[in-house]
């Protein structure tokens, strides 16, 4: 049943001693941890990444210009803010099938208040950002207070929010707001200093240097092997890395672009309220199992209705960027593929959609493959009906993966399985009499 | 070990509680006194996981009185219970698979620093209140998903114990455990009564509770079929309570009106 424990009189240096000298398998056997509580983790999109670049840089040069990822870089914000609010949600292991037209429904809530009823831009995008806000907080409460599956809400609530664009937008079904102003800048300004972009790459280097750091200290501090200042300078250097590399392509181009430096706070404050708060822990209980969360006094009702909120807020800011590079809002552009999309990069970047595991780095990353191939599809010349049928080819790989990984999880750890007793002992009741 | 005078840790009367048509509990009353373990024995479905549900206030009674140290009390909200100090050791779905040791002992109870989770803290206190209990776990950083089962039950018991709760409810602590383990948690119990605290301990298995308990209280079909004291009573006594071979619910009634006085 287990495995057999050491005497339990070892102290902690013993136990650190130990626990270094397992080198390679101790490595290992961390990884394989990190699997369990973070699911696939971001290894396979990276690998899938470097391989879709290469192969679309032997196939056309210019796919890896500057010109061509510093557009990369813009393109993915829309869909990518879509996508990490969605990894709120799955880290619930629910679905909000909604954001694709709440995205679009905030688009148009903004601009017939600033074009049609003359309302200042930064005061019409705080409009549609807190309808779409206020709009998730109702999904949430009836999923949450009512018992309605998370599913048929958001579902229900697509077709509505998808025919209140319609009947917003009006006859001709499109709407353009002007291409010089607050939310058409959001994607078109660019930091030209070529200082600007290094001094986010060091910056990122930096936090990340004393992030590693500090978790490297709270893991001393528990008795747990912690990583060495070796790896720790390896692992920084390694991103600092990829960071410069990526501040000198966009650097020979137009600079750092605004929407882009936006996305990674996002993304990055998103992930620090995720892991470092106490709410963020919540969110990850309630993954991991619901009625231990509610055994422990959390409010579940009020962390599921917060987190369709957020996921509304950020589809709603999704839907104003997608409208920011056209400076147009139309019923065109399709709610349901916006949908599937924003759940692809979720999952692809690693976020599991059975709930507790997954992180909103995922949604960057998961952004980027699919962006990626969209992008080098058009460079091909490739029809787009054909770009959907590989995203959802590629989905379908993910959730694949996906859900082997959970098989695997429950198969082979006892601590996997919520129902690990065998209900209903009567029947050893004479035979414990020894 | 206790003063008669002194009122019970926790005392309950009259408690009920239904599943829809499922009576899972009728008219059940418990008496708990610190430095006390009190055994729950009862067949399966008998109402003991319900009864430990109903004190921890994750499923609050439809009725009953509760006093804790004499005073009336709402049991109705675990986090009411858990500030009372009790903490409860359920028998399944105790912990966050995805979630860490740390984060499982503080689910709920963190602690904070500038509104930031305090890890270094939080980490230190799991360690050492885990190197004071009888199973080892080398990492507390480790997801509970890779640990086996034995390391659950003491994480487990370890999240209990976490509050410093004053009583202790252990659903079938037992179960999942050898025999060298049966024993280690058999002897923390007997610890932490000696410590002082009250323990409500269910366990189908009466060498644990001849081990341990000092008194046995049996559930019958959701209701109370006796209170025995384990050092006098035969267990072939005991154990036709649990199997209806005996009815002591009259018994018992008569007992306690005299207790309780009119
Ligand atoms: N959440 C629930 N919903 C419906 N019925 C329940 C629930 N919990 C327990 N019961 C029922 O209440 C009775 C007592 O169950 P339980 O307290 O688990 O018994 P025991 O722990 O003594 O085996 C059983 O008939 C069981 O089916
Ligand atoms: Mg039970």
């Amino acid at each position: 049943m287990s495995a057999p424990t050491p005497s339990h009189s070892s102290g902690l240096g013993d136990r650190m001693r130990q626990l270094r000298a397992q080198g390679v398998r101790g490595y290992l056997a961390a990884w394989r941890r990190r699997q369990l509580t973070e699911g696939l983790g971001p290894a396979p999109a990276v690998l899938a990444l470097l391989l879709i670049w290469t192969v679309f840089q032997i196939l056309d040069s210019n796919f890896l210009s500057p010109r061509n990822l510093s557009n990369l870089s813009v393109d993915i914000v829309g869909l990518g803010l879509i996508a990490t609010g969605l990894v709120f949600v799955l880290l619930l292991g629910e679905i909000d099938l909604s954001v694709g037209a709440a995205s679009g429904l905030s688009a148009a809530l903004f601009a017939v208040l600033n074009v049609r009823h003359g309302m200042s831009e930064p005061l019409a995008v705080l409009c549609a950002v807190a309808a779409a806000c206020a709009a998730g907080a109702l999904h949430g409460y009836i999923f949450a207070r009512l018992g309605v599956p998370a599913f048929a809400v958001t579902l229900a609530a697509a077709l509505a929010w998808n025919g209140l664009m319609a009947a917003l937008l009006g006859g001709s079904g499109t709407l353009s707001f002007d291409d010089e102003g607050l939310v058409a800048k959001l994607t078109s300004h660019h930091f030209g200093h070529p200082a600007a972009a290094y001094s986010l790459a060091a910056l990122a280097t930096g936090l990340y240097f004393l992030a590693a750091r500090r978790r490297s200290r709270a893991q001393r501090a528990s008795g747990t092997q912690s990583s060495s200042v070796g790896e720790i300078a390896a692992r920084t250097a390694a991103l600092g890395l990829i960071a410069f590399a990526a501040a000198a392509v966009l650097n020979q181009y137009q600079g750092l672009p605004l929407a882009f430096l936006l996305f990674l706070l996002i993304v990055a404050g998103l992930d620090y309220v995720l892991r470092r708060t106490a709410y963020g822990r919540q969110v990850y209980a309630l993954g991991g199992s619901v009625e231990v969360a509610r055994r422990a006094g959390l409010n579940v009702a009020a962390v599921r209705v917060s987190v369709f909120a957020v996921s509304g807020t950020l589809a709603a800011l999704g839907g104003l960027f997608l409208a920011s590079r056209t400076s147009t809002v139309g019923l065109s552009s399709a709610p349901v593929i916006l949908l599937i999309s924003a759940i692809a990069a979720a999952v692809i970047g690693g976020t599991s959609l059975f709930g507790g595991r997954g992180r909103t780095w995922s949604a960057l990353l998961g952004i980027l493959v699919i962006q990626s191939i969209a992008s080098g599809m058009a460079l091909l010349g490739i029809p787009a009906a054909i770009q959907l049928v590989i995203t959802a080819g590629v989905l379908l790989i993910a959730v694949i993966a996906d859900s082997l990984a959970r098989h695997a999880r429950l198969t082979h750890t006892p601590g996997a399985d919520q129902d690990r007793y065998p209900s209903g002992a009567g029947g050893r009741l004479g035979s414990g009499t020894q | 070990m206790t003063q008669a005078s002194a009122p019970p840790l926790l005392a309950l009367r009259g408690v009920h509680k239904s599943f829809g048509a499922v009576h899972a509990l009728t008219d059940v009353e418990l008496e708990i006194r610190s430095g006390e373990v009190v055994a729950v024995m009862g067949d399966s479905g008998a109402g003991k996981s319900t009864l430990v549900k109903v004190i921890a206030g994750v499923e609050p009674a439809d009725a009953g009185a509760f006093r804790w140290k004499g005073r009336p009390v709402d049991l109705a909200r675990p986090h009411h219970t858990r500030d009372l100090g009790i903490a409860a050791v359920y028998q399944d779905s105790a912990l966050c698979h995805n979630l860490d040791v740390v984060g499982n002992l503080f689910l709920g109870s963190e602690i904070r620093r500038l509104g930031v989770l305090d890890e270094g803290t939080m980490g230190r206190r799991t360690r050492s209140l885990l190197d004071s209990l009888p199973v080892q776990i080398p990492d507390v950083r480790a997801p509970v998903a890779s640990l086996s089962s034995d390391q659950l039950q003491i994480v487990s018991v370890a999240r209990a114990l976490l509050g410093e709760p004053e009583l202790l409810l252990l659903d079938e602590p037992t179960q999942a455990l050898d025999t060298r383990q049966v024993s280690n948690l058999l002897d923390l119990v007997e610890r932490l009564r000696d410590d002082g605290l009250g323990v409500l301990l269910i366990s189908h298995t009466m060498g644990d509770i001849k081990a341990v308990a000092d008194r046995v209280a049996v559930l019958r079909l959701g209701r109370n079929n006796g209170v025995f004291d384990v050092n006098t009573t035969p267990h072939e006594q005991i154990i036709s309570a649990i199997t209806g071979a005996t009815d002591h619910a009259v018994s018992q009634r008569t007992a306690n009106r005299e207790e309780y006085g009119p």
